[in-house]
């Protein structure tokens, strides 16, 4: 017996030191030819666009998949000393906000543009979180190209989804804010003053231009998320509430007490037929409308003074309330439209919404009660069925297009692989670690492309070399082509990207703008050849018409100007061909570089504060002779009489 | 003289309105490939005028001190015009007098019109690639820059190639008719007057 109690002993020690008593990592997780899945040879293209948020940076990246290759950083809500955005005089007005200038802000998600809700690719739609906007991206040129404010709004989280034809794109406000004239109001009396405005804002179909058509003002909840209906569903738009309990501290507890928080649903056709009918009430509010012209090479900021606003509580026919277990972070439809999922971050199960039963439900009143007189739908009468024991923590769900759903778990930290028909849970795959966003090509259209899935993961502890206490977010990419999902490849992200989309890149890459035609550059002080390079004095101002062209710049040499003048060098890129940008940057400037595209205009503005002769020189590497293209401008004291002079060229 | 077959005159014709795509197709064309340039940059020259990558050429060639290309150096964009116009009316000419003699005639305008443009292509080519700017920012030793005439040449980083286009292979295709009209002429049994 003595024996038997050693022998147990020793047994359990030698399970404790034992090495194979680990969890399994991710290296057991890879097998078969994941590495050949994931080459795209040198020189060769890879096959799909992904556009990536970066979070708390505040702009895009543009990553190549499968490669998971890194093809660009695109500025959107903050500046990029890079290539001067938001320094250089035309990029400016870009980042105005009726608060003034706001030089960053954080971008949570992507919606790529969609035509009967697939990808068209024409524009991709950003969201501001903390000064609430909306940015669009230009496809053909990657570069932000209009910004609007969203007025009456605080954290704009559910945003910027956009419905099937891209008619809208919505802004659901995260914090709800008092508004209007009554905004000197005590915190606690948030049930009283505090309103959840949801805004809508109509994209023009032909420029993309956007407009804020009008708002709902909503009962103060904390809006999550969003997506629109599409297909049989179109019409539609499904927001996530949670904090329905109206806490306005310590929302960890107090915001997760009910069983169930809502899925606002919101019928935009009949909020349509409301606008025209006149019954929206028109307040004041001040927003701006910044937008960029590829013509002139610059943007403008226009103040907005009012927004149109519907009543729900008296326009009737237009919000409903679906109830959605425990704080309901992602709410997605189907490719079909006929499914809403609601992933209820502190649920057990996960629910699923049926739009046929939604409408019936509405069509038969199956009411349990009101909210401000907006009918609260019953869970049962809605319901298609719930997906048991999913996992822990759900927050998002993509689609294949074969009839699967894909739902990221960011307590148990995996990819839940299940079918939206029978509810049932088919395949599973860990993440590394904790994932927040994935993302499946098309996977929000009513087209998904099911070859691919990534995860945006929000801790990535070991999985590269360390860089200090700060790591970089980690992404992986998953083959979902199979019954069962296969990890490919892990890559590092810029940022802290939440949502991404990605669409084929055959949608755009020959659509790409290669060069500006100098011909057609309508910036008032563009030149259109190296003649008319000169110096002009306005007052204390002094215009430098200046033009580059490999490898020299005209004029080279100034002199003239003087201590406390505001210099404006306007640099035109004379080049007309693809892949030739030139830099411009002046010592002692406090400010970024220029980087001009071929054919544009851009306009570095400089105080100079002390006498001396200062350098200026090209800063992307243009040429054989890129070393030799520089010049010198020389600054004197202020009512010096130094007489105004340029030339290029000129030796005595 | 010889009278022509009807079949060898209405050769003659058709090699005469071979000509006239020449006013509608580019007639020669210049490219150029270097390890930056993977797509080529291409030059087109047409009957009275240049087109495709002429900036960027002249962009690249700057450095080593060559002249700015462009339509006013072409003195022949004036006169091309009426040349080929001429060669179309002395072509239906021969036609219509429909002698032995007039399709020898026609043949050799066209053959001296190819070696006079030929000529005209090596003269321009060699003022082009030896005229260098002594200020020019690069310069090798010995080097000039003279484009093929026809065919591919190493030049620097870039290798060029020089070549009939559209319009010139369709003309050559009508001279050749004219080749075959002469050996159709030549082979033919005497036809006896009737």
């Amino acid at each position: 017996m003595k024996k038997n109690v050693w022998l147990l002993a020793a047994g359990f020690i030698a399970v404790a030191l034992a090495p194979g008593c680990k969890p399994k990592g991710a290296q057991s997780a890879i097998s078969g030819d994941a590495a050949s899945k994931v080459y795209v040879a040198p020189g060769e293209h890879d096959e799909f666009y992904n556009i990536v948020s970066g979070g708390f940076n505040g702009q895009m990246s543009v990553v190549g998949l499968p490669s998971g290759r890194v093809l660009k950083i695109l500025p959107v809500f903050s500046v990029h000393p890079e290539n001067g955005w938001g320094y250089s005089e035309e990029t400016k007005p870009m980042l105005n906000t009726s608060n003034g200038f706001v030089p960053w802000d954080d971008l949570h998600h992507i919606a790529i543009s969609t035509t009967n809700a697939e990808h068209d690719a024409r524009w991709a739609f950003g969201n501001a979180n903390n000064t609430p906007r909306i940015a669009r991206v230009d496809l053909t040129t990657f570069k932000t190209v209009e910004i609007i404010e969203i007025p009456n709004s605080a954290g704009n989280h559910s945003s910027p989804f956009i419905t099937q034809n891209t008619e809208y794109v919505v802004a659901g406000t995260r914090f709800s804010v008092p508004t209007g004239d009554n905004q000197d109001v005590s915190i606690d009396s948030y049930k009283e003053n505090f309103k959840g405005h949801i805004s809508f804002i109509s994209v023009d179909q032909e420029t993309g231009e956007m407009n804020l058509s009008f708002q709902i003002e909503a009962p103060p909840f904390n809006f999550d998320l969003a997506r629109a209906g599409k297909n049989k569903s179109h019409g539609w738009f499904f927001f996530s509430t949670y904090n329905t309990e109206m806490a306005h501290t310590l929302l960890e507890v107090n915001a997760s007490q009910k069983d169930k928080d809502y899925i606002m649903a919101v019928n935009w056709k009949k909020a349509e037929e409301y606008v025209k009918a006149g019954q929206g009430t028109k307040k004041k509010a001040k927003y701006v409308h910044n937008l960029w012209d590829e013509k002139t090479h610059s943007a403008t900021s226009t103040m907005m003074e009012e927004v149109l606003v519907l009543d729900p509580k008296i326009l009737k026919d237009m919000v409903y309330f679906i109830p959605c277990p425990k704080s309901p972070h992602g709410t997605d439809t189907d490719p079909t439209g006929e499914y809403i999922i609601g992933s209820g971050k502190l649920a057990a199960i996960i629910p699923v919404f049926s739009f046929t039963k939604m409408l019936a439900a509405i069509e038969n009143q199956d009411f349990e009660g009101t909210l401000d007189g907006m009918p609260v739908l019953k869970y049962e009468s809605v319901l298609h069925g719930e997906v048991e024991k999913p996992g822990l923590g759900p927050l998002h769900t993509e689609f294949d297009g074969k009839g699967n759903a894909y739902t990221s778990m960011f307590v148990s930290s995996e990819i839940v692989k299940w079918n939206i028909e029978t509810l049932q849970v088919l395949d599973r795959v860990p993440t590394y670690y904790s994932v927040g966003h994935l993302s499946v090509p098309g996977g929000p259209t009513g087209k998904p492309h099911g070859k691919y899935m990534v995860a945006y993961n929000k801790i990535t502890k070991d999985r590269y070399l360390p860089t200090g206490p700060e790591l970089a977010h980690s992404a992986q990419l998953y083959d979902i082509s199979g019954d069962k999902m296969q990890l490919l490849l892990d890559f590092p992200t810029i940022g802290e990207p939440h949502y991404a989309e990605a669409f084929p890149a055959s949608l755009i890459k020959d659509r790409q703008v290669k060069f500006f035609k100098i011909e057609e550059n309508m910036h008032p002080r563009a030149l259109k050849g190296i003649n008319d390079a000169r110096v002009e004095r306005e007052g204390n101002q002094v215009h430098i018409y200046m033009t580059s062209i490999r490898s020299n710049f005209r004029p080279d040499n100034i002199e003239g100007v003087q201590v406390g003048d505001e210099v404006y060098f306007h640099v035109t890129n004379l080049e007309q061909d693809w892949d030739v940008p030139h830099g411009f940057a002046i010592k002692g400037a406090n400010t970024a570089e220029l980087l001009i595209m071929p054919g544009e205009t851009s306009t570095l503005k400089w105080v100079p504060d002390r006498v001396g002769v200062f350098p200026f020189y090209c800063t992307d590497f243009c040429s054989a002779l890129h070393q030799e293209m520089q010049g010198y401008l020389r600054v004197s004291p202020k009512g010096s009489s130094t007489a105004l002079k340029y030339s290029t060229g000129e030796v005595e | 003289m010889k009278k022509l077959s009807k079949s060898n005159r209405i050769l003659i014709l058709i090699a005469a309105l071979l000509i006239i795509p020449a006013y509608f197709t580019p007639l020669w064309q210049i490219s150029l490939w270097a390890p930056q340039y993977p797509e080529g940059l291409n030059m087109k020259i047409w009957i009275d005028h240049l087109s495709g990558n002429v900036d960027q050429i002249n962009g690249v060639n700057h450095y080593i001190g060559m002249n700015h290309i462009g339509d006013e150096m072409f003195p022949e964009f004036t006169f091309l015009i009426y040349v080929i116009g001429g060669l179309i009316a002395l072509g239906i000419l021969a036609f219509l007098i429909g002698k032995r003699w007039s399709l020898y005639a026609f043949f050799g305008l066209m053959t001296l019109f190819g070696i006079g443009v030929l000529v005209d292509m090596y003269r321009w080519g060699y003022e082009y690639g030896h005229t260098l700017d002594p200020k020019a920012a690069i310069k090798v030793e010995g080097m000039s820059y003279q484009p093929p005439l026809i065919g591919y040449k190493e030049l620097l980083n870039f290798i060029a190639y020089s070549g009939p286009d559209t319009g010139s292979w369709i003309l050559i295709g009508g001279v050749g008719l004219l080749i075959v009209a002469i050996i159709r002429d030549r082979f033919q049994k005497p036809v006896q007057a009737l």
